[in-house]
């Protein structure tokens, strides 16, 4: 179990996809990191990411970890935003069949994990065909 | 620098081994080593284990003293290192180091890991801790699931086919069947693979390396002091590359391109002064068999693109053009995470000595070993050669 702690600090990513743009290069840095991996400044903005993209690449998981036994099979994908920023998430409210690489889609807000019966909730985003 | 050599190497029978604790899987293949570089315990100036998570499989932290006392070294410094499924290949690295600058003469290098003390949603959770735990895993993607992921950009990119992915699988379960220390010592079919259970589409579960418990050790000395010790065949570490990428898989600018390892096999034949040409035999990280068409195409023994057809001509086979996993690679062999990299070293040392039985390859002179952590995040290359 993870305490509140943890779920506390991935929130302004999780929930509603704040970034940091690299005032130097303009890269994006999702979650915020101190150092630029692109030119190695220290300056970053605030930002948002993109809510829509494109499916780079995907994977139907048959066989999943415990806390998502009761969903598989899902899909999962790499989706790369309009902004440029890739990201990992599952494709929801559509066949697994219609998945596809070059399929366009659109980041929502939706419960990604529960602890049990009792414990705590874990919100995040999921893609859904755009 | 000092030239560094192998003198000996050990390792078990792999398997479900429920009769032994990690600990006695590590002392077993250490004394094994020991016998055969023909020295006495008490001779090791210094012991590096390789071990991914002994923490979450069987509770245990602190190996090194552990190890250590049931070895009979104490007070001999033990270092244990991870990183992750290639903590083996970098604790030979460690002890490479450790010879090269000086500082000891004779060193231990083991891996172990115990995996099968815990039920298949612990091992499966522990070994999604390689991954990156917030971006990744707390989406419920799975490590079958990441590699599935590079295998459907790699059919897309290049019209890799799902049956040349299968022929990874079956190449590697010809050679294990030839090699009495491998989990699953039999041949399979590409139907046979093409029909078994759906893991993460495309990959199926013989697609994917199984859940090991297993141990290797190798013993390190200078190689000006070798006839001291044995009179087999010396064999010396000419090339050692380490080098590291992005944890996360969607961070990479090309999720088919394994630059960690392109980097590291850099390094490996920079310092050896040899090309991808001139290797003979490679005993590379087949945790699923995408991964060892990209690894292939990384080390340059293959073009960008071409993996899934020189599996498929056979340019990969005991009799091909550059033999990839004489051992039966982790389909076969078995992948305990953190013996990996080591027990790579002890097949190639058994084909450089030409010991290495049914599946022995011709004149073997120089070979390479490539042991990967994550879904590329970490690689370790080295190279060995007859002297």
């Amino acid at each position: 179990m993870s305490t509140a702690a943890r779920l506390k600090r991935e929130m302004p990513q999780r929930y509603r996809l704040e970034a940091e743009k690299c005032e130097t290069c303009g890269f994006i840095a999702f979650p915020p990191r101190a150092l630029c991996p692109e030119c190695g400044s220290k300056e970053f903005g605030e930002t948002k990411l993109a809510e829509t993209g494109e499916i780079t690449t995907y994977t139907v998981i048959r066989v999943a970890p415990d806390r998502f036994t009761d969903e598989a099979p899902y899909a999962v994908a790499i989706v790369k935003l309009d902004c440029g920023t890739s990201l990992l998430c599952q494709v929801v409210d559509c066949d697994l069949e219609d998945v596809a690489i070059g399929m366009k889609v659109k980041l929502e807000f939706r419960m990604i994990q529960a602890e049990g019966e009792a414990g705590l909730l874990y919100y995040g985003y999921k893609a859904i065909p755009a | 620098m000092r030239r560094v050599a192998i003198i000996g190497a050990g390792m078990n029978k792999w398997g479900e081994l429920w009769d032994s604790s990690i600990r006695r899987l590590f002392v077993d293949a250490a004394l094994e080593a020991i016998s055969d570089a023909g020295i006495e315990n008490k001779q090791i100036d210094s012991m590096y284990v390789g071990c991914m998570s002994s923490g979450l499989f069987v509770g245990q932290e602190h190996l090194s003293s552990l190890m250590a006392d049931y070895l009979g070294v104490i007070p001999a410094p033990v270092t244990r290192v991870e990183s992750a499924c290639c903590s083996g290949g970098l604790a030979l690295r460690q002890g490479f180091m450790d010879v090269a600058s000086g500082m000891s003469d004779v060193v231990l290098v083991g891996g172990v890991e115990k995996m099968t003390d815990i039920d298949g949603a612990g091992a499966t959770y522990a070994l999604a801790t390689a991954a990156d735990q917030e971006y990744e895993s707390f989406h419920g993607v799975t490590f079958p699931g990441l590699y599935a992921m590079i295998a459907n950009a790699h059919m897309a990119k290049y019209g890799t086919t799902r049956e040349q992915l299968a022929m990874v699988s079956v190449k590697n379960h010809s050679n294990g069947a030839m090699n009495p220390r491998a989990q699953y010592p039999y041949e399979i079919s590409v139907d046979q693979v093409l029909s078994s259970v759906m893991v993460a589409d495309p990959l199926r579960i013989l697609d994917c390396s199984p859940i090991t418990d297993g141990a290797a050790a190798v013993i390190l000395c200078p190689l000006d002091m070798v006839s001291k010790f044995t009179d087999k065949t010396p064999v010396e570490i000419v090339g050692s590359g380490h080098a590291t990428d992005t944890i996360a898989l969607h961070a990479r600018k090309d999720m088919t391109w394994l630059e960690a390892t392109h980097r590291a096999g850099m390094q490996a034949y920079k310092m050896a002064g040899l090309e991808p040409g001139d290797i003979d035999i490679a005993e590379v990280h087949d945790c699923f068999t995408i991964a060892e068409l990209c690894i292939i195409e990384a080390l340059g023994f293959v073009e960008k693109g071409r993996s899934g057809q020189a599996v498929e001509a056979g340019e990969t086979r005991l009799d091909g053009r550059i033999p990839i996993n004489t051992s039966g690679g982790l389909k076969s062999k078995g992948h305990p995470v953190g013996a990996t990299g080591v027990a790579q070293i002890v097949e190639l040392m058994d084909q450089l000595r030409g010991e290495a039985g049914a599946r022995q390859v011709n004149n073997v002179k120089r070979a390479l070993a490539q042991n990967m952590g994550g879904s590329g995040g970490s690689t370790l290359v080295h190279i060995l050669e007859v002297k």
